[in-house]
């Protein structure tokens, strides 16, 4: 496995008590895969993310179970050790490519610096693979944008640049963070397009976070669906599309508008992702749950086989 | 007699720089032209969804409707009522500093209706005594439906809907477009659609109308054109989808991207992404009829 999370738990200290953000987090990815993380605002997918690459924002912290990479412990490393993981095997692609880009720098040195940082070549060298990667990542003319600032590329082609940026060191595992969110329908049929093949073509592990299904539908093997900081479902991408087990997982699935021949209501989940500091007891999804059980409001359910996926639900779990 | 007419709106906006820079500079003025000769009628009670990319005219044309702006070039006709506007940002478009009582009152204030702020809440799925509250007391979908309550109190009989989901998440979307629907049913209103996501818009409209680069490229009803997307531009739109039945259908690749609308290309804007261009497409602006405004389609081409 490239990346292996294990019973991942993040916490917020405040002065109001400790907020729990990530609870009990457990998944892998294999090489070449790819792991698509959806959930709803506040669900605790972006901070799923940060907190492997070590990224959170203070005061939030990883307070229990591990994170390792290619059998290695990573969520243990001191700061410096784990800046020079990331960029060299970790790669990261942000939902708005003008923060990950210096509007400062031509797009090639900020290429050219990030190879010479992490791999031991010559400049001359470092161009030449620069170039490679943005004619990989669907750059026309190359050479002609090497030495333009990020402001003259349009969305799309900013994102293809911060692409080739995280592939820039060759990394084993990939993290992206909502990668078509700012973009246009037919722009974010081609970077999805380009992800699937570089993740297949590379072999790096790749966890693709989003909110949108329809983005895991098209890219992802796996799916993790995520609800206030717990993972409730787990499965091959078609399973838990056609056959949801999670009363969460299918309200989701109904409340995605699709393009049909016959229109049909949507199906509508009542009221909303709870917040951190109210997170209910129980199954935190027994609110709004039509299928609610009386065990779901005392006891938390743990990931359990439901038919070809696993679902934290008690409606699933052996009698 | 339609409910709203345009007729060959367009509405050009100056975007030069300073006028100093333009004559130290020998700059030309430069005009934007957000839309381009659009017409479109509206009937009472229906849906019209407008879809297209970023920058391709379709909220200028709200403006437009609405009279945020005046067209350059055209009419736009009103014969209903009233009209209203809902916004993409329910963040944006509520006054932090106001009790949800007084920010829907404030049309009643201004227009002399008579409805009371309770029933406006309860209408949109909100309690009566949620009026006392600030907006920040609620979630994006719960202040998405103080901005339609708001809308609601001008007693409108048309509502202008840009984005009115777009912020929100997915299972809050279905309640606001079902919201939507029912109040659409109850108080015989219609609706301006506009969305950049092709399923929304195929979820609520009786009628599609498809803009690139400020003109309208097709306009037909909603089960024909999703089925039977004719102009290239609707079929790469649809195309590019995402699949969420993992039908595996066959698909073209999406090519290119939406041009400078400062320097579009001749002709037809969409033919340097078309694969049924020819030189006429190149040269000369194909001509909306029929629903569609595409040389390939009128030649019998496609």
């Amino acid at each position: 496995m490239t990346l292996d999370v294990r019973d991942l738990r993040v916490e917020f200290p405040t002065r109001r008590g400790t907020l729990t953000a990530l609870d009990g987090i457990s998944f892998s990815i294999a090489p070449g895969e790819v792991l698509g993380v959806v959930g709803e605002s506040g669900a605790g997918k972006s901070i799923t993310g940060l907190a492997i690459i070590g990224l959170l924002e203070p005061p939030g912290r990883i307070a229990g179970g591990e994170v390792r990479l290619e059998g290695k412990r990573i969520d243990n490393l001191p700061h410096d050790q784990l800046r020079r993981l990331r960029g060299r095997q970790i790669g990261v692609i942000f939902q708005d490519p003008l923060t990950s880009l210096n509007p400062l720098y031509t797009i090639g040195r900020q290429l050219e610096e990030t190879i010479l940082a992490h791999l031991p070549l010559s400049r001359a060298q470092a161009r030449a693979k620069a170039l490679g990667l943005l004619r990989e990542v669907g750059i026309p003319a190359p050479e002609a944008r090497y030495a333009h600032y990020p402001h003259q590329f349009s969305g799309g082609m900013r994102q293809r640049v911060v692409i080739a940026l995280a592939l820039a060191a060759e990394p084993r595992l990939l993290i992206a963070d909502e990668p078509t969110t700012a973009l246009d329908v037919s722009i974010q049929a081609q970077i999805i397009a380009l992800l699937k093949r570089l993740a297949a073509e590379r072999g790096a592990a790749v966890m693709l976070i989003t909110h949108d299904m329809g983005v895991i539908a098209e890219t992802a093997q796996r799916v993790a669906v995520m609800y206030a900081g717990r993972i409730v479902e787990i499965g091959a991408v078609r399973d838990v599309i056609h056959a949801p087990h999670h009363p969460y997982t299918a309200g989701l699935m109904g409340s995605i508008p699709r393009i049909a021949a016959k229109r049909t209501r949507l199906v509508q989940i009542d009221g909303a992702m709870p917040r951190l500091n109210a997170i209910p007891s129980g199954c935190a999804f027994h609110p709004r749950c039509t299928r609610r059980l009386e065990r779901c409001l005392a006891e938390r359910p743990d990931l359990v086989p439901a038919g070809a996926s696993r679902a934290a639900c008690w409606l699933h779990a052996a009698a | 007699m339609p409910l709203l007419r345009l007729e060959n709106v367009t509405r050009d906006f100056d975007v030069s720089r300073p006028w100093l820079n333009r004559v130290l500079e020998h700059e030309p003025r430069r005009i934007l032209r957000a839309v381009d000769q659009v017409s479109l009628e509206i009937e009472n009670g229906e849906t019209v969804g407008l879809v297209g990319e970023s920058g391709c005219g379709k909220s200028t044309v709200a403006r437009l409707i609405v009279g945020l702006y005046e067209p350059t070039a055209g009419r736009v006709e009103f014969r209903g009522r009233r009209l209203q506007m809902i916004f993409q940002d329910p963040y944006a478009s509520l006054n932090p500093r106001w009790r949800v009582r007084d920010i829907v009152a404030e049309p009643m204030r201004f227009l002399g209706t008579t409805a009371r702020v309770e029933d406006l809440l309860v209408q949109v799925g909100l309690s009566a005594d949620d009026g006392e509250k600030y907006p920040h007391e609620f979630s994006g979908g719960q202040r998405q439906r103080i901005s339609i309550a708001r809308a609601l109190a001008g007693e409108p009989d048309f509502l202008v809907c840009d984005e009115p989901t777009s912020a929100l998440d997915v299972s809050v979307q279905a309640q606001i477009l079902n919201l939507m629907s029912d109040l659409q049913q109850r108080l015989g209103l219609t609706y301006l659609f506009i969305s950049h996501n092709l399923a929304v818009v195929s979820q609520v409209a009786d009628r599609v109308g498809v803009m690139y680069l400020g003109r309208l490229a097709e306009l037909a009803p909603a089960a024909a054109l999703f089925s039977r997307p004719r102009h290239p531009y609707t079929r790469m739109l649809l195309d590019a989808v995402p699949d969420l039945g993992m039908s595996g259908r066959p698909r073209t690749p999406v090519r290119g991207e939406v041009p400078n609308p400062l320097a579009p290309p001749t002709g037809c804007t969409f033919h340097p992404r078309c694969p049924h261009s020819n030189e006429r497409c190149r040269r000369e602006v194909p001509v909306f009829a029929d629903g569609v405004a595409c040389h390939a389609v009128a030649e019998a081409r496609i």
